[in-house]
């Protein structure tokens, strides 16, 4: 018998109704006639648990209305967490949010959380943040578990071998009223990243180069598993940032068995299982791992020793070359892509041949849930650390938490972008998707660690260019981008 | 959710790869609590690109969307599906759609029919000619057919879905139907020490920006 993927282990222990009685269901829909001559086999779909529902202000509002208005009851508040942090403003949290419709959205957040008695970090909540960073930080997100949330971006979370994936509002509704979710079951695909990396290369590189290798739709209808040498040596927080952009493949979901890394991360965090539970935690955790004998439905590989630091070009985060590269000439493309390069590169304002390091920024974004973390932070310090941003250069870091914040200020982090010229903000999702008033002006040129380039991603008519901590850090000094690379040798 | 069992109407040709919801929908649009009003919105920027198909007002009153392939990508908003329906739209015929995007317009009633890139090739060579041509989706016998020509194709969809979508059936209140299910399974995975979100003891954690 052929073992199982760590993906179809956690997958069949949450399914709720038994696949017999969904086939039981379907054989009697077909038999009365009512699925007609169809194939009854069709596409699988099993009701799922879900451990854990992250909410936020911007997805859940219709959510509730909906629950109100069929007068459900919200079914387990105790696997359900609210957080502010897609509207929310990154200064001047003191005074009255200017803005009436992000207030308004900000107080129904606050009212459907009390009414159906769910715990919120709110804004002046130390623990406020990105909800894909505190879901780890508190130790909400362990192995094994499923996790939901109404953002593309709940992928973050398979870093901890979870099965972790975005889904719309009436989907939150639905797991609002039944912790439940009906889902189709994803194939899987394995992604194995072989040997080391070198100085300067990152996990942001690594995702950047898996997506420009399978492209924006590679991973459609799969749930990838990030395996080999240079997974096992990432840290969580790495491993979080690889995850995170699996929705940038197009995959409903990316995961990485748990190891001695991911228990030693969890142990002590407020909500990781109690020292009595601990054993007993390990004991199932230690068993999430893919068999040898289980097999993929598809399998890619590539060698980490040959990624370098990669820069985004295009309006797409597939469309990037590596820092020692060029503006790619559209006759080079294959023909299918061709018309997009060109529309990507007008988007722009680039011309083929432009070498990377030529290429000027206006604008420094490091933050979000792909790089907002304290490693993302020290690093991004390091490079700064001394230097300033370069004359005509905007620069903000934007802490994915309020913990986070509060650590780097500790550590010093904080002191050494202010007087290298960079604004420190409080935490939210910012300028990664432009919802507050943190966004590029048109035409405007950002060095960004988000996770989206697309066309006005980051303000109508703003250019966005995706990197690395450290390669923003290195940009943001130099003014244009610069190879990480021969910064910190 | 809402029925659908057929469209018959004009179809708007939206020629373009990847096509991700931050086009269909940007985000400063998402500050509504509201699930509709959106259409307004809808392709804002590309509205403001003369040759954008939806800029050409023979198009007007199309129920049918023509795409391409990973159309939806990105983000999760379901505002996305709220702006189409804005627009008029009741179905979406294309090379592929991105899959969070696929169930957030099956949750809202608005039917996916993927055909292949020659299909869609000829029916976007249609609507472009043609903007008047009349294009039929009928999910019972799941085929798309171009009126007066002869052109009809069959496409796939889950046969419990269709069955879901015919009529119209609301998901929370059949999975509740399983309810004694849940609670079963709840009572075996509740003893397995997974973490809650009930308020913990922690202490420092509130603040107060400095002005």
């Amino acid at each position: 018998m052929t073992g199982k993927t760590l993906f179809e282990k956690i997958w069949e222990t949450h399914i709720v109704d038994s696949p017999l009685q969904e086939a039981a269901r379907r054989d009697a829909l077909t038999e009365s006639g009512e699925l007609g001559d169809d194939n009854v086999a069709g596409e699988r779909q099993d009701l799922l648990y879900i451990d854990l529902h992250l909410i936020h202000e911007v997805t859940s509002p219709q959510a509730f209305e909906g629950l109100r208005r069929a007068g459900r009851p919200l079914r387990r508040p105790d696997l359900t967490l609210a957080t502010v942090d897609h509207n929310v403003p990154t200064i001047g949290r003191d005074q009255p949010n200017p803005d009436p419709l992000s207030a308004k959205q900000i107080d129904v957040m606050q009212q459907n959380a009390e009414k159906f008695g769910v715990t919120l970090f709110d804004i002046f909540d130390a623990r406020q943040g990105i909800v894909h960073i505190i879901g780890p930080e508190q130790g909400f997100t362990q192995p094994g578990m499923t996790i939901v949330c109404g953002d593309s971006h709940t992928s973050t979370h398979g870093a901890f071998g979870a099965i972790a994936f975005g889904i719309g509002t009436s989907e939150v509704e639905h797991v609002l009223a039944t912790q439940t979710l009906r889902q189709t079951r994803p194939k899987t695909m394995s992604v194995e990243v072989t040997g080391e990396l070198g100085p300067g290369v990152t996990a942001k590189d690594v995702i950047l180069a898996i997506i420009n290798e399978i492209g924006v739709s590679g991973g459609r209808g799969h749930v990838i598993e990030y395996r080999g040498q240079v997974i096992r040596n990432f840290s969580m927080e790495e491993r979080m940032t690889v995850c995170n952009m699996s929705i940038e493949a197009g995959a409903r979901a990316g995961l990485i068995a748990p190891d001695e890394k991911t228990f030693e991360y969890i142990r002590g965090r407020p909500h990781a299982p109690s020292e009595d539970n601990w054993e007993r935690s390990l004991e199932r955790w230690r068993q999430l791992a893919t068999d040898d004998d289980a097999l993929f439905d598809r399998e890619t590989s590539m060698d980490g020793s040959q990624i370098k630091p990669f820069v985004t070009w295009g309006t797409n985060p597939a469309q990037s070359v590596t820092v020692d590269g060029h503006i790619p000439y559209p006759q080079d493309v294959a023909v299918a892509e061709r018309e997009a390069t060109e529309r990507a590169l007008a988007y722009m304002d680039l011309a083929p041949g432009t070498p990377i390091r030529e290429i000027p920024i206006d604008r420094v974004f490091i933050g979000s849930c792909t790089n907002g973390r304290i490693e993302d932070i020290r690093a991004a310090a390091a490079v700064v650390k001394g230097k300033h941003v370069a004359r005509g250069v905007n620069a903000m870091v934007v802490p994915g938490s309020g913990l986070v914040k509060r650590q780097a200020e500790e550590e010093g982090l904080a002191d050494i972008f202010i007087a290298a010229g960079f604004e420190w903000r409080d935490a939210g999702c910012s300028m990664c998707l432009g919802m507050n008033p943190d966004i590029l002006a048109p035409g405007e040129r950002s060095a960004s660690t988000s996770n989206r380039n697309f066309e006005g991603r980051q303000g109508p008519g703003g250019r966005t260019h995706l990197v690395s901590p450290e390669m923003a850090a290195a940009a943001a000094v130099a003014g244009h981008f610069v190879d990480v690379r021969e910064v910190i040798t | 959710m809402r029925q659908f069992s057929a469209v018959s109407g004009r179809a708007v040709p939206i020629d373009r790869e990847n096509v991700d919801t931050d086009q269909i929908i940007p985000a400063r649009h998402l500050k509504r609590i509201e699930r509709d009003g959106y259409g307004p919105f809808a392709f804002e920027a590309w509205r403001r690109d003369p040759e954008f198909a939806l800029n050409d007002n023979t198009y007007e009153g199309a129920s049918i969307m023509l795409t391409r392939s990973n159309f939806g990508s990105g983000s999760s908003r379901e505002h996305a599906v709220w702006a189409l329906d804005g627009l008029g739209i009741e179905a979406l015929v294309g090379v592929s759609f991105a899959d969070i995007f696929k169930n957030n317009c099956f949750q809202n009633g608005m039917l996916t029919v993927e055909l292949s890139g020659e299909d869609i090739d000829h029916l976007m060579d249609l609507a472009r000619k043609d903007p008047q041509t009349e294009i039929v989706v009928d999910l019972p016998t799941q085929t798309v057919e171009v009126v007066g020509t002869g052109w009809k194709r069959s496409f796939e969809i889950d046969p419990f879905r269709k069955y879901r979508l015919l009529r119209g059936l609301d998901d929370i209140s059949m999975t509740l139907e399983y309810v004694s299910d849940i609670e079963a399974y709840e009572h075996r995975r509740d003893n397995a020490s997974f973490p809650s979100t009930a308020p913990s003891q922690q202490t420092n954690v509130r603040w107060r920006p400095t002005a």
